[in-house]
């Protein structure tokens, strides 16, 4: 079923503040298998430049992955149908332990591509404080029947 | 930052060695709790199925996130990544017995200013390209 158009250009509004723990790093880094150790201590991430633990490159989708964005039902999004199409982070700086992030999400475009609807999703997470961290760029497929 | 590699020890062209990563069900029901993506395609063998998938598939962000790694793993420090993006072209199948194999290398394919460059990954499973368009902007040393 075609998609809302009316939901280009939509944007939504920010996200709760979300407080990055060490202990989510140390988990999302288990997860993806990653035995970095400036995922995990203190001292190695100092020792790499940073004031406390870093996240892997792909943890901002922990944050970032649509939310209310796609779960408007004017939208029409079968989410059973739903496959991730591309994803992208630019990065101003990684995430760290003890960010309190706030995501910020537009829906940038809606098309057909064949049977297959297309939707892009731009998210900008910031510091509550307003400080830029990473800009998101989501893309998903609804599959068509 | 402290990258390992040198900016001007890279050229175009310049070859990161092929390393193998295993996924197995345990790693995908990791990835769904740490994530936060609980859809059962990625655990449930029958709903995979019930959905035209030929078994459970592993999260895309799972295989992005394992070419993540190949690139901080070359360049050391995971705070030199200013830029990661791909595009999930075919799925990784992951059956229960034996699970699967990435397979993920890299080339430099640009050198920018600001000893910045641009790795262009190739992530294969079964000898099918399941990421395209796959680059990382990295600042090296």
């Amino acid at each position: 079923m075609p998609l809302n158009r009316d939901f280009i250009g939509r944007s939504f509004p920010p996200t709760e503040p979300y407080e990055v723990s060490r202990v989510k790093i140390r988990e999302f880094a288990d997860a993806i298998g990653d035995p970095n150790p400036i995922y995990r201590d203190r001292e190695a991430a100092k020792a790499a430049g940073h004031p406390d633990v870093v996240a892997p490159p792909t943890f901002p989708i922990v944050i970032s992955l649509g939310g209310s964005a796609m779960a408007d039902p004017e939208l029409g999004l079968n989410y059973a149908m739903v496959v991730h199409g591309e994803q992208r982070f630019e990065y101003v700086r990684p995430v760290r332990a003890g960010d309190v992030l706030v995501c910020e999400t537009t829906i940038t475009e809606i098309r057909s591509i064949g049977n297959n609807e297309k939707l892009e999703l731009r998210t900008e997470i910031k510091t509550a404080e307003g400080e830029p961290v990473c800009t998101a760029y989501n893309t998903i497929v609804e599959r068509g029947a | 930052m402290t990258a390992g590699v040198k900016y001007d020890d890279v050229e175009v062209g310049t070859e990161i060695p092929a390393r193998t990563y295993p996924v197995d069900r345990a790693n995908l029901v990791m990835y769904a709790g740490a994530s936060g993506d609980f859809n059962p395609i990625h655990w449930r063998e029958s709903f995979a199925k019930s959905v035209g998938l030929p078994d459970v598939i592993a999260h895309g962000m799972f295989t992005m996130a394992q070419g993540g790694r190949f690139v901080t793993d070359w360049v050391g420090d995971p705070g030199a990544v200013v830029d990661y993006g791909v595009r999930f072209s075919s799925p990784v199948v992951v059956p229960d017995e034996g699970g699967a194999t990435l397979e993920i290398s890299g080339t430099v394919e640009d050198k920018l200013d600001d000893n910045k460059v641009v790795v262009a990954l190739t992530a294969r499973c079964n000898g099918q390209k399941v990421l395209t368009r796959a680059k990382a902007v990295v600042r090296l040393a």
